[in-house]
C-alpha cells in the first residue's frame, strides 16, 4: 500500500511527517552530542524506524500507556515526553525526566504515559500486560501500546506476555518493530518458524503485518487494530517491517554491511518516502524544508539546553532508592 | 485473641487489606483456587476471580504483570507459588522492580509485595527447598521480610501491602502449621524491628524464619545447662535491626547467627560483620555462623539430616563458644 492510497487526508499525513522529522533531528542531535563526548554511555537510535513510532502514537490517548525499548527515543517523543526533559536525560544533566539516573536507555515520561524504555529486550512485555491488567482492574478504558524487535520473539516474555493478552482480553496493542536485525546479528538467522505473525496468531493474538516505512500504512494499522482493542476485543499485534539505518549503537558503523545493501535501506528511508508522496498530493518542498528546519532547531535548541544544564547534585545519587531501608550518605 | 496456624493468619491480613482497599489485588499460579498450601482460600467467593487471578504458570510474566500493574496505581501481591521458582522471574524481579524507581528518577513506585514461600519441607528437594535470601537482600530497591510467627507473618503482610517499596516476603513453608495467636484486627508491624524471643546474659543467638523453633528449643535446652540466650528472630533482614543485635551483644560479647541457607556469603555473614564492625573486634570475644553446607539440599530424610542446622548443632556450638 503506498501513502497515497492509505492516506484519508493530507493533514494526518502532515502530522505525521512533522513527528517523524522530529524524532529523525532529535537523534540526529544525540548522535552528534554522543560523538562529541557530551551524552555518555550506550546510545541506540531508531533512524529509519520512524514510521512506526509516529503510525501507532498519532492513534494513542495521553491517558493510555506505552512500554518501549532500548531504541526507544521515537516512542517517547511520539507518546508525548517532553523534549527537553529527554535531552537532558541523554545528557546526565539535572532537569532530565529521570534527574540523570536512567539515560537513554530508561527514558520515561510518565506524565505522558511512557512507562518506561528497557535495557532488557523483551523486558516491556510482562509491564505492558500489567499495566493493561491494572488499567481494567481501576475500570479504565485507557489501553496499553507495548513495542519491541524482532529480537525479542525469541524470548520466554513473548510467549508469556502474548498468551497472557489472550487469556485475560486484555487492551494491549504489541508492536513488533521487525529491523531484521537483532544487535548485530540478522535475525532470519536465529529465527525459526513461519514468523512473527504467526508466533502471534498461534498464541490467540490477530496479527497484521505491514510495511513499517510507510507512515500512513502504519497509521491505518494501528487505527484498525486499535480499535478493536479499544472495543474489547482482546490483544492484537501490529508487525511492522521497518529498517535501522544505523549500527546497534551509535558507535557501531555496522561495516558487516554491504555498501548495496546500505544503499537498498536508504532508498526505503521513511521520511523521504512519505514527503515523496506529499509532494505527489501536492505538498510544496517549501513547506516540508520548513518542518525540517524546525525540527532541526528545536533539537539544536534542547541540545544546548542540555549541555548548558548543571550536572545533578551528587547527593541525589542518594534518593529515589526505597522509602525503608534506603542506604544513608557517609557523612 | 484468637489462635490459628500462620498459613490462615496470612489469609487473614490479606483479605482485610483487599476489604480496605480496592486497588489491592493477588495473581498467581492457583490462586483462584486457594493457593497452593490454602493462604487464598474464600478469595474468588469474596473478591472475584478479577482481584484473585489464577495465572499460566508464567513466572516472568505474574512477576512483570504485577510490576506493570503497580505502575498505573493498583497495589499486586504477587504469589510465586514455591520461592525457587522465583529464580524464572529474576529479569522483572532485578532488573526491572527492584530499579525502576530509581531509573526512572522517582517517577515510578512499584507498591508491590511478592511472597515466596521457602526453604526446606518435607523432602522438597533441590529445587523447592532454597532459602536464598541474602541474593535479595543484596539487590538495593527491595525491602526483605521472612517472618516466623502467625502474628508476624500476618502484622508484616500488612505492612507490606500498604508499602510504597516493593517487599519481598520470604515464608517458611515448613512454619505453616505452626500456631499463635493473631489479633482480629490486623496492624502493620514495623520493617527492621526484631523480636526478643528469650532473654540471656551469655549469648546472643540472631535467627529467621524457619530457624526460629529450632533457636528457641536449643535456647531452651541450653538454659537447663546454665546458659543464658538472649535470642532475637530478625523478621526483617532488609531493613535489619542492627542497633537490637548491637545492644545484645555489647552485652553478651558473644555472637552466634543460625541460618537455614548456605553459611557461605549467607545474610549471616552480614551479621556478623556489621556487628563486629559496630562494636569492635576486641568487644567481641566469640563469632559463629551456623547454616547449610555448600551443598544442594537433598530428598532422603537422613541426608536433609546430615545437613541441616538442628537444635543440637545449635546447642553444641553454643557450648563451645561460652566454655571453649
Amino acid at each position: 500500500m503506498s501513502d497515497a492510497k492509505a492516506a484519508g487526508n493530507s493533514a494526518r499525513l502532515l502530522d505525521l511527517h512533522r513527528l517523524m522529522r522530529r524524532i529523525r533531528a532529535f537523534e540526529e542531535a544525540a548522535v552528534a552530542a554522543h560523538g562529541t563526548g557530551e551524552i555518555p554511555g550506550p546510545l541506540h537510535v531508531s533512524i529509519g524506524q520512524e514510521a512506526v513510532a509516529a503510525g501507532v502514537c498519532l492513534n494513542l490517548r495521553r491517558d493510555d500507556r506505552i512500554t518501549s525499548t532500548h531504541r526507544g527515543h521515537g516512542h517517547a517523543l511520539a507518546k508525548g515526553a517532553g523534549v527537553a526533559g529527554m535531552m537532558a536525560e541523554l545528557h546526565g544533566r539535572a532537569g532530565g525526566h529521570c534527574g540523570g539516573k536512567g539515560g537513554s536507555m530508561h527514558i520515561a515520561d510518565f506524565g505522558a504515559g511512557m512507562l518506561g524504555a528497557n535495557g532488557v529486550v523483551a523486558g516491556g512485555i510482562p509491564i505492558a500486560v500489567g499495566a493493561a491488567q491494572g488499567l481494567r482492574l481501576l475500570g479504565s478504558d485507557a489501553v496499553v501500546a507495548c513495542f519491541f524487535g524482532d529480537g525479542a520473539v525469541n524470548r520466554g516474555p513473548f510467549l508469556e506476555g502474548l498468551n497472557w493478552a489472550a487469556l485475560y482480553r486484555l487492551p494491549v496493542l504489541f508492536v513488533c518493530e521487525d529491523n531484521g536485525v537483532a544487535a548485530f546479528t540478522r535475525t532470519e538467522s536465529t529465527t525459526a518458524g513461519p514468523g512473527i505473525a504467526a508466533r502471534a496468531e498461534a498464541l490467540g493474538v490477530p496479527a497484521e503485518t505491514v510495511d513499517g516505512n510507510y507512515a500512513a500504512a502504519v497509521d491505518a494499522a494501528a487505527a484498525r487494530l486499535l480499535a478493536a482493542v479499544r472495543g474489547g476485543a482482546g490483544p492484537r499485534l501490529l508487525h511492522a517491517r521497518t529498517t535501522r539505518l544505523s549500527g546497534h549503537t551509535s558507535t557501531d558503523a555496522a561495516a558487516w554491511r554491504s555498501t548495496e545493501e546500505v544503499a537498498a535501506l536508504q532508498a526505503r528511508d521513511p521520511i523521504a518516502t512519505l514527503e515523496a508522496a506529499l509532494l505527489r498530493q501536492g505538498a510544496s518542498a517549501e513547506a516540508l524544508a520548513v518542518v525540517h528546519a524546525e525540527a532541526e532547531a528545536e533539537m539544536r535548541d534542547a541540545r544546548e539546553a542540555a549541555r548548558a544544564a548543571p550536572w545533578p547534585d551528587p547527593a541525589s545519587a542518594w534518593a529515589d532508592v526505597q522509602d525503608t531501608g534506603a542506604a544513608g550518605r557517609a557523612a | 485473641m484468637p489462635e490459628v496456624t500462620l498459613v490462615e493468619a496470612t489469609r487473614l491480613a490479606v483479605a482485610q487489606e483487599m476489604r480496605r482497599d480496592p486497588r489491592v489485588w493477588v495473581l498467581g499460579e492457583d490462586v483462584a483456587r486457594g493457593g497452593l498450601f490454602g493462604q487464598y482460600r474464600g478469595f474468588p467467593e469474596e473478591f472475584g476471580e478479577a482481584r484473585a487471578v489464577s495465572t499460566p504458570i508464567s513466572e516472568s510474566t505474574i512477576m512483570g504483570a504485577g510490576l506493570g500493574a503497580a505502575l498505573v496505581g493498583t497495589r499486586p501481591v504477587i504469589e510465586m507459588r514455591i520461592f525457587d521458582f522465583t529464580l524464572c522471574a529474576m529479569d522483572e524481579l532485578a532488573n526491572q522492580i527492584a530499579k525502576i524507581r530509581y531509573m526512572t528518577g522517582g517517577q515510578a513506585r512499584p507498591a508491590l509485595v511478592v511472597r515466596m514461600p521457602h526453604g526446606m519441607w518435607r523432602s522438597s528437594a533441590a529445587q523447592h527447598s532454597q532459602s536464598l535470601e541474602a541474593w535479595f537482600v543484596h539487590l538495593p530497591g527491595v525491602v526483605a521480610v521472612a517472618p516466623a510467627t502467625p502474628a508476624d507473618a500476618a502484622g508484616l503482610l500488612v505492612a507490606a501491602i500498604r508499602s510504597d517499596d516493593p517487599v519481598l516476603v520470604f515464608e517458611a513453608k515448613d512454619l505453616w502449621q505452626s500456631v499463635g495467636p493473631v489479633p482480629e484486627r490486623i496492624e502493620p508491624l514495623p520493617f527492621g524491628v526484631a523480636r526478643r524471643v528469650r532473654e540471656g546474659g551469655d549469648l546472643t543467638l540472631v535467627c529467621w524464619s524457619a530457624l526460629v523453633p529450632a533457636a528457641d528449643r536449643a535456647a531452651a535446652a541450653l538454659a537447663e545447662r546454665g546458659i543464658g540466650v538472649d535470642l532475637l528472630d530478625l523478621r526483617s533482614l532488609w531493613p535489619w535491626d542492627e542497633e537490637a543485635v548491637c545492644a545484645s551483644v555489647s552485652r553478651t560479647g558473644r555472637l552466634l547467627v543460625a541460618q537455614e541457607a548456605v553459611t557461605a556469603a549467607g545474610f549471616g555473614a552480614e551479621v556478623a560483620a556489621r556487628v563486629v564492625e559496630r562494636l569492635g573486634p576486641g568487644n567481641v570475644r566469640a563469632v559463629r555462623r551456623l547454616g547449610f553446607p555448600r551443598v544442594p539440599v537433598p530428598f532422603a530424610p537422613p541426608l536433609e539430616a546430615e545437613l541441616r542446622v538442628t537444635p543440637e548443632r545449635i546447642v553444641q556450638t553454643a557450648e563451645a563458644m561460652v566454655r571453649g
